[in-house]
């Protein structure tokens, strides 16, 4: 469902990216990056306090003739960024939602553990796992 | 409510661990920083499914009402602030305070119960971007006082 999946620090830093297709994670990584921009400018605090804008989900940020970047930020400042094929017509905005609520639930688990250390890159192998689930569609 | 006791076990376990185990009365270091990292992972499962916060002023009121309300099992009964980053939160019937008799004796050894609360509220706050100082009060058993001190730097 969806091409790439990543998560992004509070500095920005980027804790943990994955791809659905190797060969295009350069190119998949420079969309995410691209993509923090604008998830800045639509948390600034200044901005009209439109009643969309105190929920956690960001909708989408940009499109490019390929790839739809949907991105999301937890109340702790961590961003969620997921990357769609614009070809894909069947899906849905709520699935998006679906995935990143899921894609959330995994990560507050994941840094529950305590081995975990927060601020590091996300190495745990149950939560790939978990990930690439959702990025199959079938979470 | 036989789960809520394991809380209470688990915390008093804490303290005679972090304090029995290096022969140091008085350091409260350690139990203060386990509370600092217990606190700083609850949130984000806390924050799940909670909208985001405006200001400093909502995040505090979110932690004397729904953060509490989900440890200690009841609200603050008291939230005040000078409006220039310093909070204090009272709570009469502090639960870990609770089992204790009334008592000067008593009281010497209050402090060791309200640190793994400090660090438990510094740590949420801190992973919610606001940089503070905690300190608490125990003046009469049951009754606390946190002191919260925002750093703006």
């Amino acid at each position: 469902m969806a091409v790439c999946i990543s998560i992004i620090g509070k500095d920005n830093a980027p804790l943990y990216l994955t791809t659905a297709d190797m060969d295009k994670e350069l190119e998949l990584q420079y969309r995410v990056h691209a993509a923090l921009d604008v998830v800045e400018e639509k948390c600034q605090p200044i901005s009209k306090a439109t009643p969309e804008s105190k929920e956690l989900y960001l909708g989408m940020l940009y499109s490019t003739e390929t790839h739809k970047i949907y991105g999301f930020v937890t109340n702790t400042k961590i961003k969620f960024v997921i990357v769609v094929d614009s070809g894909n017509i069947a899906l849905r905005e709520n699935e998006v939602r679906a995935m990143f609520r899921n894609l959330h639930m995994l990560y507050t688990d994941a840094v529950c553990n305590p081995f975990y250390a927060p601020g590091e890159p996300l190495a745990s192998k149950k939560f790939d796992r978990a990930v690439q689930k959702i990025m199959g569609g079938n979470a | 409510m036989s789960e809520d006791i394991l809380f209470d076990f688990l915390h008093s376990e804490i303290v005679n661990y972090c304090l029995n185990n290096n022969n140091k009365e008085n350091d409260f270091s350690s139990l203060e920083y386990i509370g600092f990292n217990t606190g700083y992972r609850l949130i984000e499962r806390l924050t799940r499914d909670v909208p985001r916060f405006k200001d400093e002023l909502e995040t505090m009121k979110f932690i004397c009402t729904d953060f509490w309300t989900l440890i200690y099992k009841k609200q603050v009964d008291n939230l005040r602030t000078n409006n220039h980053g310093m909070y204090v939160v009272q709570d009469r019937a502090f639960r870990f305070l609770t089992r204790i008799s009334t008592g000067t004796k008593q009281l010497e050894h209050a402090p060791k119960f309200v640190f793994f609360t400090c660090g438990l509220v510094r740590g949420a706050l801190t992973n919610l971007g606001i940089n503070s100082t905690v300190t608490a009060e125990v003046q009469t058993i049951p009754a606390c006082k946190f002191h919260i001190e925002i750093n703006r730097n």
